[in-house]
């Protein structure tokens, strides 16, 4: 008959009407109607969803204990493999003779820079770093009524800690902090001699 | 005689030249149709693209292999995983790449997964393009909504995953995300009878539908058109059955075929094939072995993209992704960096087809046509 398949359609609407309503769900529970998943509509600001543990926005820089602690050595890679190459870095610090600067016994950026506006959060630049020293991070209130300045990420904004990474990824830091531990337990166990102090390019 | 009629009839007419788009809802982004019409019939069309151009193919040959994923993701930005998966096995083609079992097994579940993303969302966006407003088209974003939450556990984004690899995946998938995976996809089944029987006997559909936008056999072979537009029309081409890549052989699944070629059949080869997605999902998601998620070869190209200098030659990587065959052509030179990087993109192809389905139609209906040829405009202008 010309019209059944209109008529079976708005029963499933209807069925999907009922299913909005708690007590209507009772009722196609009781009616043993298939009875969907109960999806609604989160109120944004005042509720928020919660992201899963990978969700990624944009990267952080990640320093152990002390903000001057921090773990990258401004080797580059991140830089050069950006496939949008929304990253700046300036350094490794050196010092007006040209000898390089170290904090705790490591080189470090003297500017670090991240472009938000271009950056596309593919995490390329966490996949490369072979120092575990720049990760994702999962804030993303960030809009500014600043088009340039406040969009251009810092190395004072971009510095977290470590302890911050462990709470809002806690597996993906447990594997990370792992990693480094071993390589520390590597480095230790192999006398310092074995690597030679760089020596100052000549003046 | 009727003095009105008399002259209703030897009036002089004149054909009318019309733009759809390219800021126009109907043409799924910016795309714009030159619609010649005699009254309301299409006499002429001419399809006008390339307002998205962005230039994809020359910056992947400026950027290293493992750089161009990322920019794979905005293609087809509905089905970034199969985006990712092309290029993947064009780059495992060309540098000898071995991929790791769970890698396959967990490569072809995005892939399935995306499969049921794009139809449900095409379905509903074509019953949007007809009239049939929201309605449809929320039922199919309340499922898409679901897995793309599986693609936020697996990869960190819902929908620019860059998650898959040469190798493998980028990082394994969660604990309990492959439990979560069966239960999504084995209530899928459920919610394709409720959207079935909301549309598929819906009278009012079939007289939309019927018999509109024929594309003739012959025709779609010849447009080499491929992908679900293709079987609608009747030929049974389907990239997964005939090149049998990855580890598609070892699945159990038919390939639904049209017979007549219209819009309706393209539609219901959908739903049609969402079935067997399903049954390709629920065998891949009893299979999926231990080890590792990517082969070691793979976790080194991931590590350290520069490293990766492929031996001087060509390899074409080709997927049926949703939309029909995704064609990854590269050519290395020995560089880190392709020195050819082309794209054959589905959309882009199917779309060249789109006048000779439209003439003689009405142009109510040049928007149900371009409904039903599922293209995404990222993808056509690259």
């Amino acid at each position: 008959m010309v019209g059944t398949g209109v008529l079976k359609g708005m029963l499933v609407t209807l069925r999907e009407f009922i299913g909005t309503y708690p007590s209507g769900r009772v009722l196609l529970r009781l009616l043993r109607q298939p009875v969907g998943s109960g999806l609604c509509t989160i109120q944004y600001p005042d509720q928020k969803q919660q992201h899963a543990e990978r969700f990624r926005y944009f990267p952080f820089l990640v320093y152990d204990e002390a903000p001057d602690n921090l773990r990258c050595v401004a080797c580059k890679i991140c830089e050069q493999e950006c496939p949008p190459q929304c990253i700046h870095i300036l350094g490794p610090a050196k010092d007006e003779q040209g000898r390089p600067l170290k904090v705790h016994g490591r080189p470090y950026p003297v500017e670090f820079d991240i472009d938000t506006s271009v950056c596309m959060s593919c995490r390329i630049c966490v996949d490369v770093c072979p120092f575990d020293a720049i990760e994702m991070d999962n804030q993303y209130e960030l809009s500014s009524t600043d088009r340039f300045g406040a969009m251009t990420f810092d190395k004072a904004k971009l510095l977290k800690s470590a302890e911050y990474f462990r709470k809002i990824k806690p597996s993906e830091s447990a594997v990370v902090d792992q990693r480094l531990a071993a390589k520390k337990a590597k480095a230790q166990s192999t006398p310092a001699s074995a690597t030679p102090p760089p020596t100052p390019p000549a003046p | 005689m009727d003095p009105v009629a008399s002259t209703a009839r030897t009036a002089p007419t004149e054909l009318l030249e019309i733009n759809l788009g390219p800021q126009h809802p109907s043409t799924h982004g910016v795309f714009r149709m030159m619609v010649t019409l005699d009254g309301e019939t299409i006499v002429k069309l001419k399809p006008v693209f390339g307002y998205l151009h962005r230039n994809h193919e020359q910056i992947g040959e400026g950027s290293t292999y493992i750089a161009s994923f990322p920019f794979t993701d905005r293609l087809d930005y509905f089905n970034a995983m199969s985006n990712n998966f092309g290029l993947a096995l064009a780059i495992e083609k060309l540098g000898g790449v071995a991929a790791s079992e769970r890698g396959e097994f967990l490569r072809v579940i995005m892939v399935e997964l995306t499969r049921l993303v794009n139809h449900v969302a095409v379905t509903g966006f074509l019953l949007n393009d007809m009239g049939a407003f929201g309605t449809p088209l929320l039922y199919a974003f309340r499922e898409r909504e679901k897995i793309l939450d599986l693609f936020e556990a697996c990869s960190g984004s819902r929908m620019m995953c860059n998650y898959v690899r040469p190798g493998g995946v980028r990082e394994d998938v969660p604990e309990e995300w492959l439990a979560g995976a069966r239960a999504i996809v084995d209530d899928f089944p459920r919610f394709l009878d409720e959207f079935e029987k909301l549309l598929t006997e819906n009278e009012i559909i079939q007289q939309r539908t019927k018999q509109v936008g024929i594309l003739p056999k012959t025709l779609a072979i010849n447009a080499s058109v491929t992908g679900p537009m293709l079987r609608a029309s009747g030929v049974n081409y389907d990239i997964r059955k005939v090149d049998g890549y990855s580890i598609y052989p070892r699945f159990q699944f038919k390939v639904p075929l049209g017979t007549v070629g219209d819009v309706y059949d393209r539609y219901y080869v959908r739903i049609l094939e969402m079935r067997e997605s399903v049954k390709i999902l629920q065998q891949a998601l009893k299979g999926v072995p231990g080890g590792p998620a990517i082969s070691p070869k793979g976790l080194a190209l991931v590590k350290a993209p520069r490293t990766f200098r492929p031996p001087k030659g060509e390899a074409y990587g080709r997927i049926e992704a949703p939309k029909g065959e995704l064609g990854f052509y590269l050519v290395s030179d020995g560089t880190p960096q392709p020195y050819r990087y082309h794209i054959r993109a589905p959309s882009f192809v199917n779309l060249t087809i789109l006048e000779d389905m439209c003439l003689g139609q009405k142009v109510a209906d040049a928007v149900i046509i371009l409904g039903s040829v599922d293209i995404v405009l990222g993808e056509v202008d690259r």
